[in-house]
């Protein structure tokens, strides 16, 4: 697994209180990891605090699974 | 108007986690002042307070994951946190469940706060001080309103009557019941948790409550005499972090279901001083007018009073004032009570006070007790009236008469009286 990956898999495993198994590259945070959309707004959040990057609005909506996260921001890495 | 009995209650507060383990130490004379160690004090005044004392459930300590799960801990200030450990507690007291969606309907919340998330408010501030406002937390403004334990607590039992919260500063605890009370009793709910949550004990709440020269200052070496209604020495209040939440239920309804019933909610008054917005009028005109206004709403008279536990702060003002305002109204019948502050043990839990004193209040008349008022060493005023100075008293007491003001000239007084 990436770096990225990682990093992304502590956060939610942090901030949404599941257990580490759950988080899977496909897990929905919403429908599969008991997240609100206010929990989406703070992951977000921590992402950008962790990684150094800026994840517009836009582009968070469209971020819904892990595996989003971790494509998003590497993405963003990259550039 | 329908009768109200209280048959559940919880309570967390600097002597401990959970009614039991509470009251034994209250009566005990314990204490639950010291320094403050959650913060740094040292650039302040008052360095002593009340806090939250560690340890687990089964020993009567907090351990706030017991209670909150850690994906909602940081959705709530601590003043949500131990208004959910004290809402739990009665909840689980009761042993009431809902069965059906019209229990649910049936039943509500009323917990305020004095000031509600002060800590929360500091550091969202600091953030946005520094430029950083896009990095606010989403749940800044649910964890700082005062009405979000009634929110919390109403979306974890799943009742769905009145949602509601008092916030009247330091009388907040006995608006809540007393209003919840009647709520009851003219029939919007069969059910209401009601009481106070507080957690103020931070370094803005100190350093504000020390800037209004409300706070003891003298006695930082000390921190266990520093608590001591009516005692010549006193000099402002010491403050306390925690909840109280009383399980407030229609007579026939508890009757009903077979629930234990630990005390009747026998009369509630209600005053605005329009005098001052901290200090008390004279002669404590406003703890006078909500005292008699509460034995008129119950039809009681002062005699029938065995036990009050006063509103009794520390502050060199208000102590005095308020004993004289039950003398003047108790009259002769002033010879025969007790009267104590269990703030001499817990600290002023602000709008959680009066919350935590109504469970102190129906334990008394539970277990015949009157609890103490510690360091009363030597009133600065003498009285027929007997303040139960160091150590707890074995009394018949069947009527309490409890007391809460607050800044802003409000006054409320509620009475517990034996279930019959």
């Amino acid at each position: 697994m990436s770096e990225v990956a990682d990093k992304v898999k502590k956060i939610v495993v942090e901030h949404l209180g599941v257990d580490e198994a759950k988080v899977t590259p496909e897990a929905s945070f919403i429908d599969d990891l008991g997240a609100d959309s206010l929990d989406t707004v703070e992951l977000v959040m921590a992402f950008e605090e962790a990684f150094g990057v800026e994840i517009p609005e836009d582009a968070a909506e469209k971020i819904t699974t892990v595996k989003d996260a971790i494509d998003y921001i590497e993405k963003q890495k990259a550039e | 108007m329908r009768r109200v009995v209280v048959t559940g209650m919880g309570i967390a507060c600097p002597l401990g986690v959970g009614v039991e383990p509470v009251w034994q130490r209250l009566i005990n004379g314990n204490s639950g002042i010291g320094a403050i160690t959650d913060f740094d004090a040292s650039d302040l005044p008052c360095k002593v307070a009340g806090q939250m004392p560690p340890g687990t459930r089964a020993d009567g300590g907090f351990t706030l994951g017991e209670w909150v799960g850690v994906k909602d801990q940081k959705k709530m200030d601590r003043f949500i946190q131990l208004g959910m450990v004290a809402a739990t507690e009665a909840m689980e007291d009761s042993g009431w469940v809902p069965q059906t969606e019209e229990d649910r309907y049936a039943a509500g919340v009323m917990i305020g706060s004095g000031i509600g998330g002060l800590q929360t408010i500091y550091e969202a501030s600091v953030l946005v001080h520094e430029g950083k406002a896009r990095r606010l937390s989403p749940f800044f403004i649910p964890s700082a309103l005062v009405n979000l334990v009634s929110g919390n607590v109403s979306i974890k039992f799943g009742l769905k009557g009145p949602n509601h919260s008092a916030v009247t500063a330091c009388a907040t605890g006995v608006h809540a019941i007393g209003d919840a009370a009647r709520l009851i009793a003219l029939g919007d709910a069969d059910i209401m948790l009601a009481g106070g949550a507080e957690a103020a004990v931070c370094a803005l709440g100190i350093a504000g409550f020390c800037a209004s020269r409300a706070l003891s200052t003298g006695f930082n070496d000390r921190p266990q005499a520093a608590s001591r209604p009516w005692d010549k020495d006193r000099d402002g209040f010491v403050m306390g972090e925690g909840s109280g939440v009383v399980f407030l239920e229609e007579y026939e309804h508890a009757k009903a279901r077979g629930a234990k019933i630990y005390a009747e909610i026998a009369g509630y008054g209600m005053s605005g001083d329009a005098h001052h917005i901290t200090a008390p009028a004279d002669h404590h005109d406003g703890a006078f007018r909500a005292m008699k206004a509460a034995l008129k709403s119950g039809g009681l008279v002062p005699g029938d009073i065995q036990y009050i536990n006063a509103h009794g702060t520390s502050t060199p003002m208000g102590d005095d004032l308020e004993l004289e305002a039950v003398e003047n109204l108790f009259g002769d019948a002033a010879r025969g009570v007790a009267m104590s502050s269990t703030k001499s043990a817990t600290g002023h839990l602000l709008g959680a006070a009066g919350a935590i004193e109504a469970v102190f209040s129906i334990l008394a008349i539970r277990d015949g007790v009157a609890p103490p008022t510690l360091n009363l060493d030597e009133p600065s005023r003498a009285s027929v009236i007997d303040r139960v100075a160091h150590t707890a008293q074995r009394r018949t007491i069947d009527v309490v008469l409890s007391n809460s003001f607050g800044f802003g000239g409000t006054n409320a007084s509620i009475l517990f009286r034996k279930a019959h």
